[in-house]
């Protein structure tokens, strides 16, 4: 439950929330809408179907500044920031010196500086530190806290932003540029954390809401809460930071290798570049995999993995239950040894050994437009 | 139709003249919970006691356990819910079902809420 001695920070878009009878948690601080009347389930197909709306405010936006932006950054991250060009955008993640993810975040390349938007939950630590390594680059970090961030998800979100500026459907999957919205400059990059084509739009707060409800009297746009944001996010495979990975986890383990440029993987120069130039030469001990209970129970993060001989090979690091296949989905850590798809383990829920199987992810396919 | 019982916990049990209990969760449990996507219902034979685990409820969320209002057999479990456990939320205290029970101690059921003290208990929740 939440302590009500702590009073929670609220996102601009917070009196729209409530006036869309949405249900209200508190996550990283802020009071945030989980889902809203329509329900997870309806949230996550109209998502998959037409567009969601995301209030995704409450996660950290800064600027890196300086003639030495890119450098302060690359030593911070094992991302080539150096061959990214101006407009594109770049999954990447900050490390720590025994190679273990201290968040994820999204970089794009603008033309006077670098964009971030890191996890709510981490924000202040992310930027903290990035502050604190700037020290000898000519480089500095301006955090955005009067910006609020929108991400229309889903395969009419395209046709429905181009309604307010033609120039969103000449965009490229990962890539930003500035559009005016309801009369006002937003960057906007086709990307987000579903699995669908779709865009994040950094709205300054002011124009949030003036914004989401122009998006919303679209019919093919509904409010879309973080019940649904997780469900969509674990059935296309996507991290989530703090389960999945972690500062116990390398980019290897995590099946994050492709994030690490080439020319990094060969020159190191990021926190625990040897051991995750160890993991690249030898292959990681443990792999985040995929997992198909075969039945229809839920299985729960936390919960045991077992080999085959019924040993504790590991543990569930996010699951539920999918929207998309009616069916239960995982993802966990297990030995590289039982990685491959196919493999069959047991997932242990309420005391039971419920069979299970390794799979490839994503568990839905991803549908990001190609240009 | 029998009159219906209400735990602290959202469980409610109406008692036929036969002595046996249907249990459920309320409709008040229900839109707590959302959408629900599973339930684990008792085995048939099983004995129960009054507040002891009976069930699993799962929404898309987060599991949560059904204890049984009343003590005894299980003699019935609702074997539509697994294949359809919307039902649940569309029809909480019909349809939505999990399963029925052979009271062992009737007088249990004085110790249950009616409709107008549940009523009365989920107003002081919101």
């Amino acid at each position: 439950m939440s302590d009500p001695t702590v009073s929670l920070l609220t996102t601009p878009l917070h009196a729209l929330h409530l006036e869309r009878g949405a249900r209200m948690v508190p996550f990283a601080g802020y009071d945030m809408p989980v889902q809203y009347p329509m329900g997870v389930l309806a949230e996550h197909l109209h998502t998959r179907a037409s567009a969601g709306l995301f209030d995704v405010s409450h996660m950290g936006q800064a600027r890196l500044v300086g003639p030495q932006r890119i450098a302060a950054l690359e030593a911070l991250v094992p991302g080539d920031l150096e061959i990214l060009k101006e407009g594109r955008q770049r999954y990447t993640v900050l490390t720590n010196d025994q190679g273990g993810i201290l968040d994820d975040l999204m970089v794009t390349k603008r033309a006077d500086d670098l964009f971030l938007v890191v996890n709510a939950a981490c924000k202040d630590a992310d930027l903290d530190h990035i502050e604190a390594h700037l020290a000898g680059f000519d480089a500095r970090l301006e955090r955005l806290p009067d910006t609020a961030l929108l991400a229309l998800q889903g395969p009419l979100a395209v046709s429905v932003l181009a309604g307010l500026d033609a120039r969103a459907a000449e965009m490229g999957f990962m890539s930003g540029r500035w559009l005016s919205l309801c009369g006002v400059d937003c960057f906007v990059t086709r990307s987000g954390y579903t699995g669908e084509d779709g865009f994040e739009i950094s709205v300054p707060a002011e124009a949030a809401l003036d914004l989401a409800q122009t998006l919303i009297a679209n019919e093919a746009v509904a409010l879309i809460g973080l019940g649904a944001r997780d469900s969509l996010r674990l059935e296309a495979g996507l991290c989530l930071y703090g389960s999945d990975i972690d500062t116990t986890t390398t980019p290897v383990e995590a099946g994050l290798s492709w994030i690490i440029g080439k020319r990094r993987r060969a020159e190191g120069g990021f926190p625990g570049a040897s051991a995750i130039q160890q993991d690249l030469a030898q292959g990681p001990k443990r792999c985040r995999v995929g997992l198909r209970p075969e039945g229809k129970a839920p299985v729960r993060a936390h919960s045991a993995i077992l080999g085959p001989q019924g040993e504790v090979v590991g543990e569930v690091t996010s699951g539920g239950f999918s929207p998309s296949l009616s069916a239960p989905i995982a993802m966990g850590m297990v030995p590289a040894e039982l990685a491959a798809p196919g493999t069959a383990v047991s997932l242990v829920v309420r005391g039971k050994a419920l069979p299970a199987h390794v799979v490839e992810m994503p568990f839905v396919a991803h549908r990001y437009h190609k240009a | 139709m029998s009159k219906l019982y209400f735990t602290e916990d959202h469980e409610w049990v109406s008692v036929d003249d036969d002595g046996i209990g249907t249990i459920g969760i309320t409709d008040y449990a229900q839109k707590q919970l959302g959408d629900v996507v599973f339930v684990e219902l008792p085995e048939i034979g099983r004995e129960i006691e009054r507040g002891g685990d009976a069930a699993v409820v799962e929404s898309v969320k987060a599991a949560s356990e059904v204890y049984s209002p009343v003590s005894g057999e299980v003699v019935e479990a609702n074997d539509s819910l697994p294949e359809a456990p919307g039902q649940v939320n569309t029809d909480a205290l019909g349809d939505g079902w999990f399963f029925k029970v052979r009271l062992s101690e009737p007088a249990e059921l004085d110790e249950l809420m009616d409709q107008e003290a549940y009523d009365a208990f989920v107003g002081e929740l919101d």
